[in-house]
């Protein structure tokens, strides 16, 4: 006799009074799938956890997001933000949809040059630049966005030793009605310190003002901001060309815009509630075209966007390793998935979907990562179905800075690979081992063979 | 081990305490475990049930219904011996 499925035994107590704010899940919704490659295929190749990156995803959404702009506007121009995710094969995608390369420090620099990124097509930002980086960057022609004085005086110093003149743009900070106020990074619009740079620019013979920069924030929920922004950028665009007779080639409006992630804390879920491209590409290029800056002096509009391109094509697959009762009866589930690697759990509260089969029964379940750290939890409560050891699960949307700011800590870093157009897999990244971290480490040799000693 | 007598279950898996006046979802498995209980199974007799009906292994099935009866104890739903 054929024996029946199993589904495991479930009890839940029904708490009258508490209404969910989303309304009854009705279906446990499964992905078994990326991009028609099937879960359970890639981790039989790689492993389990395994990054996987869709390079049709990225594609798709860097078109839909040149589109936005580009139907708006006369000239625009994409930056890839490297500590967005600057896995060299990532980056390549980005560079042959036509993506200059955004970087933030000599490691970002050295990594487009060797991506054959050409140096006029480096945007350099960022507080950190050292004497070093600042030299290379006027050798090779690269647009270099000064942070700080400090920053500025160190150009003028080094461009004296240099036959080429230095291409600068200045960073600015502003207030454009959101809170928190980005201020730390440029200089100040409203103060004055901003135009006090461009002065200090305009009467130096080593550089050249080709552009002024802003970065408002980080995840913005309103496209508004960016209005205010493009307009205080444009305004000292036009006060430059009214003094000194002077074009700035291209306004730089940074990254921020809001991935389809939820925030923690949100009431509605991100996908519902972040500006499209579109909403973003309508309020800045409405400002510079609605500015005093005249038609046939428009600057090329750069955009650096990270987080929003990249975020949908970045998935994170992983296994169940246990399930556990905390003190008060709580389901507790331990994945293989833990903080270190999955660096956005912090701010995100993440999707997350079992990538097989599985019962449409759930329990509010906390989601635990395999570290022995209290803080390693990737989901405090979801409502989430019964897996059992070894069951698959699939988080989607974690293409930005989990690739970049994870941490190697108490486990190797997972191998990352990438579909392609045909769903053909390739690793991209190789999981770490022992020889990797062997190689950065050094033990003085009245340290060795301890064990022989006794 | 006995559930606590005037607990109601319903065949599609609706439990009520009138003890507490608590209710439970229950999916069909679980109503099968404690139909066995009222009609006096032990757990082992449980366990070889569900062993011969469904297609689990040991280890998954025994994990499963001790941790169901943990929850049956923690909603203080098992008569005190």
């Amino acid at each position: 006799m054929k024996k029946l499925r199993y589904e495991r035994p479930i009890i839940n107590k029904i708490k009258a009074g508490v209404p969910d704010k989303y309304g009854m899940q009705t279906k446990v919704k499964i992905r078994t799938e990326i991009d028609g490659v099937p879960v359970k295929e890639i981790v039989e190749k790689y492993g389990s956890p395994v990054f996987v990156i869709s390079e049709k995803t990225i594609r798709d959404t860097y078109q839909q997001a040149y589109m936005a702009f580009q139907s708006r506007y006369p000239k625009v121009q994409f930056a890839w933000s490297y500590k967005t995710n600057y896995l060299d094969a990532v980056c390549k995608v980005y560079h042959e949809e036509g993506s200059w390369a955004e970087v933030v420090s000599g490691f970002e620099y050295e990594k487009a040059l060797k991506n054959g990124v050409p140096g006029n097509k480096i945007i350099f930002n960022g507080p950190d630049k050292t004497d070093e980086d600042i030299k290379n960057a006027i050798e090779n022609g690269s647009y270099i966005h000064i942070d700080h004085f400090d920053e500025l005086y160190s150009i003028i110093r080094l461009s004296n030793n240099s036959t080429k003149k230095a291409k600068v743009a200045i960073r600015v900070n502003m207030d454009t009605g959101v809170y928190p106020k980005w201020d730390r990074f440029g200089f100040n619009y409203e103060n004055g310190e901003a135009w006090s740079a461009i002065n200090r620019i305009m009467i130096s013979e080593n550089m050249e003002l080709v552009g002024l920069h802003t970065h408002i924030g980080t995840y913005m929920m309103t496209a508004n901001a960016y209005a205010v922004a493009a307009s205080k950028l444009a305004a000292l665009a036009d006060r430059t060309n009214k003094k000194y007779n002077h074009s700035i080639k291209y306004i730089d409006m940074g990254g921020g815009f809001a991935s389809k992630n939820t925030l923690k804390g949100a009431y509605l879920p991100g996908k519902d509630t972040c500006p499209s491209f579109d909403d973003y590409a309508e309020a800045i290029t409405s400002a510079l075209i609605n500015s005093d800056i005249e038609p046939d002096k428009l600057p090329v509009l750069f955009l650096e966007t990270g987080r929003a391109l990249i975020d949908d094509a970045g998935y994170l697959i992983g296994s169940v390793l246990a399930n556990k009762r905390l003190s008060n009866a709580r389901r507790a589930t331990i994945i293989d998935i833990g903080v270190n690697i999955l660096f956005t759990s912090f701010w995100y509260e993440h999707e997350v979907y079992p990538a097989q089969e599985c019962s449409q029964q759930t329990e509010d379940t906390t989601l635990y990562g395999p570290l022995c750290m209290n803080i390693d939890v990737i989901r405090e409560s979801i409502q989430f179905p019964l897996l059992q050891k070894g069951d698959l699960i699939l988080i989607p949307r974690v293409g930005a800075y989990n690739m970049t700011q994870w941490m190697q800590f108490i486990t190797y870093r997972p191998n990352v690979v990438m579909i392609d157009k045909d769903k053909n897999l390739h690793l991209i990244r190789k999981k770490e081992d022992l020889l990797v971290f062997k190689q950065q480490e050094i033990v003085p040799d009245f340290l060795s063979d301890q064990f022989d000693k006794l | 081990m006995k559930l606590k007598s005037n607990i109601a279950v319903s065949e599609n898996g609706f439990m009520f305490d009138p003890y507490t006046g608590d209710s439970y979802n229950l999916n069909e498995t679980a109503v099968e475990i404690l139909k066995l209980l009222k009609s006096g199974k032990t757990n082992e007799e449980i366990i070889e049930h569900f062993k011969e009906k469904y297609d689990v292994d040991d280890a998954t099935l025994e994990q499963n219904i001790y941790d169901f009866i943990a929850m049956l104890n923690h909603y203080d739903l098992i008569e005190k011996q």
